[in-house]
């Protein structure tokens, strides 16, 4: 490989490995996509750099412009870095429960971080971003909620280095946040391959961060279109912690705990498959969540269910 | 009986319990027991021409119903129901 001009060019191309071990169908390959090896640790980093690009593009961007993006981390520390490099301010709005480890990142970055009520969780963060938007003409948000830009990302790196990598590939799975990932990987499978199935997990809330007042407050991403997907699977915070240390013992795979959710969700596929050949995306590595000893604590501890870890 | 999981923003409409029963063998003949048994649920689990409300997901056994077959869906009375409102995923 030649040298890289900027580190914006390391993102993507990502490895993706074979968790035979891991698998609980011999007669069916599992393989796991590693966002974590992207420059500032996690899928992000592919998102945030069209995010930016779209934001400059648009001419939202003055002189005093602000961005300010909703983020329960990772989206936010790939902003960081990339404004950074391009010379943006930036504003990040995240629940107050995130771990430790993406603050320290934003620091690091010199993002400023602005606490959105824990107990609202990511709606919580968005609605206060849009707020503050609203409300201060300097904030410019990018919005992966309803941005376009979020899935062209995934159509236009993730999907074909999957295609490249993996031409046989029959399910995919990933985890569900804005949706971008998964329609836009989605789209660009069900066109390379007609018959793919795309498949979503997502974290069953703890009832700590279930604070809607009235179901008015729900909220579905503008860029999510629920017919681009096959199904859609609620994973316990426990159960993505056990897969995720199933996965370290059997695989030597260091992983996100949104990543465990999304192995709980190929392995239960991969039982009821004949056969056949299923790639899971892990959005992050395990650093982010040392500081919450994801490793080792006591899962039958409610707490856990209480933290915001994907 | 099939055992049913309100979400906190519904527990009000079923005198704050976490769980409650209903019956049912199918998920809309589910929902409907659940509406009768709780008249303050209607609205806010079903729109007027009795489809799921937007902002409303159900899931059997883990699986989002609307990817199974929505109200037609079989249930029986030893899988579990959970009702959650659709929020913003972590990102």
């Amino acid at each position: 490989m030649s040298p890289s001009s900027s580190l914006l060019d390391a993102i993507g191309h990502t490895p993706m490995v074979e968790v035979a071990r891991f698998c609980p169908n011999p007669r069916v390959r599992m393989l796991v996509k590693l966002e974590g090896a992207n420059p500032t640790g996690s899928v992000k980093d592919r998102v945030a750099r069209y995010l930016v690009d779209d934001l400059e593009r648009s001419g939202r961007l003055k002189s005093d412009s602000i961005v300010l993006e909703p983020s329960s981390g990772n989206t936010g520390i790939s902003l960081a870095m990339i404004c950074r490099l391009r010379g943006w301010p930036l504003t990040v709005v995240m629940p107050a429960n995130v771990t430790r480890e993406r603050r320290q990142m934003l620091d690091i970055y010199g993002a400023r971080v602005v606490d959105s009520v824990a107990e609202l969780g990511s709606n919580g963060a968005v609605a206060l971003a849009r707020r503050m938007a609203a409300d201060d003409p300097r904030y410019v948000m990018p919005d992966q909620y309803s941005n376009p830009a979020n899935p062209l990302a995934h159509y236009e790196t993730t999907g074909p280095e999957i295609l490249a990598d993996c031409p046989e590939v029959d399910v995919f799975v990933a985890g569900l946040g804005t949706g971008g990932t998964l329609m836009g990987v989605g789209r660009r499978l069900r066109e390379a391959k007609p018959g793919v199935r795309v498949y979503a997990a997502e974290p069953l809330p703890g009832e700590m961060v279930q604070g809607l007042r009235s179901l008015d407050e729900g909220f579905v991403p503008e860029v999510f279109d629920p017919s681009a997907i096959d199904g859609r699977f609620l994973v316990t915070t426990a159960e993505s912690i056990e897969a995720l240390r199933r996965l370290t013992a059997t695989e030597g795979i260091f992983a996100g705990v949104s990543a465990g959710g999304v192995l709980v969700v190929a392995a239960r596929l991969a039982e009821q498959m004949e056969s056949g050949t299923i790639v899971a995306l892990l959005a992050d590595g395990g650093w982010k969540y040392l500081s919450e000893d994801v490793w080792s604590r006591d899962l039958d501890d409610e707490s856990v269910e209480a933290l915001n870890l994907w | 009986m099939t055992v049913v999981r309100i979400p906190p923003v519904l527990r009000e409409q079923v005198g704050d319990r976490k769980q409650v029963d209903a019956a049912g063998d199918t998920v809309g003949a589910l929902l409907d027991d659940l509406v009768g048994r709780h008249p303050g649920l209607r609205e806010q689990l079903l729109t007027d021409d009795g489809g799921l409300h937007r902002f409303v997901n159900v899931y059997l056994n883990g699986q989002d119903v609307r990817y199974l077959q929505v109200l037609d869906t079989p249930v029986g009375e030893r899988d579990t129901v959970i009702i959650l409102p659709a929020m913003a995923g972590g990102v």
